[in-house]
């Protein structure tokens, strides 16, 4: 059973989702996901174990390696695809509170950024650990922000921006938020941001990696 | 030969622009609404930023373009202007050059082909509107700039090559990792995109963003060790902005890049300049190091 579980967490590493799929080229043939998931179930594993042992485990080796640079963007992408795909197949064996969600989490990219690529492997990356996602898109203003914690009951939100012209927009959003009284913590991520600047805007937190930002909310806010 | 060319060859080494976009934040810009909007609402205000550059010494500046793709555009309702706002942005910078250069710049879209988000196609289109307004509007060259998706790479060179035979600089962002190795956002690693670059017959490479001047020096060198005939663009960061008393200040001040200004001209980099940060204060310090380092040789 271990060895299938190992086996499950570097399908997702590697986004093999089944045994026809050519990504990656030196596992043609072999098992993917779905393979695995299908003899994981016929042992009677309880979705939790495969969940935690495998599929968690697969995308904490996924979210290392890209803070460390050694996978890139087409890499999550696959492994978000395949944890997406064991996912579905979780859903239609278990009923939902026996795959429960860790908390809601905000994402969005500040007003007056197009660029999504940095908070969607953030997305990908907390979705594929446990946490459920708002995603407000881009350009997003501290109203839009606002609505939604009105509507839901919210652990933390990721802001992102990838421009030097707009990454000055995180500091308004973060002292509309605290004049309206709105307590959660408000982490910030993006290319052109540092720790430094995160302190000096009151940001609660910040990572140069999406891991970074799972390994804060696990820890404080799971 | 093309003027861009030629100046090279007489020249040896050119000095290019700082930032536009922090330039234009100094300017009262507000950060949220469209920055290249500017070239039709604020002329004069970018035809100072431009204006400045010269007077600091620049010898090729680019044009208020970066974002005014027709994807970017779109997001602001002013999608139907694309052509226009590119055009003025090269006749701002042309006013300005008098008879020195302009390249146009362009951005990528931020859009992934690899997500399915776009299309190739759409892709193609949304480029070849900004390019049109550009050339129609006299640049002497066109600079994609701060690129890290060879796929978009790819797509923007064959629009342009459809459409004119005008020399053409890529530059691309690259990001050190763990083991202090340089890749893009997608793994490409600093042979593959130059590589890829030659094959597709660019005029020109470059190297511009990231982390600042002194991360570019090792680029430009694995650059020059893997094909030393290549001419190279460098226009770096001045580092990571920070904020002090409200206002963003950048890390690199010109005193600081001058040992990395030194490398480059050594290294034999044609084109210098700089990217998010910099100031007129920049080029003027290029400008002196530049012209000391050519007239001892």
């Amino acid at each position: 059973m271990i060895d299938l579980l190992n086996q499950l967490a570097i399908c997702i590493e590697k986004g093999k989702i089944n045994s026809q799929s050519k990504i990656p080229a030196d596992m043609a043939g072999k098992d993917g996901v779905e393979e695995l998931i299908d003899k994981l179930l016929r042992l009677n594993i309880p979705s939790k174990t495969i969940i935690e042992d495998g599929l968690l485990k697969g995308m904490t080796v996924v979210g290392e390696k890209f803070r460390d640079g050694k996978l890139f963007i087409p890499n999550v992408l696959f492994s978000a695809k395949a944890m997406n795909h064991a996912m579905d197949i979780l859903k239609k064996q278990f009923p939902s509170d026996q795959l429960q969600i860790k908390g809601k989490v905000i994402l969005a990219t500040v007003k007056g950024d197009l660029h999504n690529i940095g908070k969607n492997l953030v997305k990908m990356i907390l979705e594929g650990n446990g946490w459920e996602v708002i995603d407000l898109g881009v350009d997003v203003d501290s109203e839009k922000i606002i609505q939604k914690l009105k509507e839901t009951d919210v652990k933390a939100i990721g802001l992102s921006a990838l421009l030097t012209t707009t990454m000055l927009n995180m500091k308004g959003i973060i002292e509309d938020l605290r004049n309206n009284g709105i307590k959660v913590p408000v982490a910030i991520g993006g290319a052109p941001v540092s720790k430094k600047f995160a302190e000096e805007i009151n940001a609660d937190f910040y990572s140069p990696d999406p891991s970074g930002f799972l390994d804060y909310l696990n820890n404080n806010l799971n | 030969m093309n003027k861009l060319f030629s100046t090279i060859e007489t020249k040896r080494v050119l000095v290019s622009d700082g930032a536009w976009g922090t330039e234009l934040i100094k300017k009262g810009f507000q950060s949220g609404s469209c920055p290249e909007l500017w070239n039709l609402e604020k002329t004069e205000e970018v035809f100072s930023i431009a204006n400045n550059y010269f007077d600091a010494g620049s010898d090729i500046i680019s044009t208020n373009s970066f974002g005014s793709n027709r994807i970017k555009l779109e997001h602001f309702g002013l999608a139907d202007k694309t052509y226009q706002i590119n055009k003025k942005a090269a006749e701002i910078s042309k006013s300005a050059a008098k008879e020195k250069l302009v390249m146009g710049s362009v951005g990528p879209t931020g859009k992934f082909l690899i997500t399915g988000e776009i299309s190739e196609e759409e892709l193609r289109q949304s480029f070849s509107e900004q390019l049109k307004g550009l050339i129609d509007g006299g640049v002497d060259a066109i600079l994609f700039e701060t690129f890290y998706d060879l796929d978009e790479l790819n797509a923007v060179i064959e629009t342009i090559r459809d459409l004119s035979n005008i020399p053409i600089i890529c530059s691309a962002t690259f990001n050190k990792n763990s083991e202090g190795e340089f890749y893009t956002l997608m793994g490409n690693s600093i042979r593959e995109v130059y590589s890829f670059l030659i094959e597709k017959g660019v005029d020109l490479v470059g190297v511009n963003c990231g982390n600042g001047y002194f991360d570019s020096i090792e680029i430009v060198k694995q650059i020059k060790k893997d094909f030393p005939e290549l001419k190279i663009l460098v226009q770096p960061n001045a580092g990571l902005p920070e904020i002090t008393s409200g206002q963003l200040v950048y890390s690199e001040t010109p005193e600081k890049i001058i040992p990395a200004i030194k490398d480059f001209l050594e290294m034999g980099v044609s084109i210098i300049g700089g990217c998010c940060g910099t100031t007129k204060e920049h080029i003027k310090i290029i400008r002196e190091l530049t012209d000391k380092y050519l007239a001892n040789k």
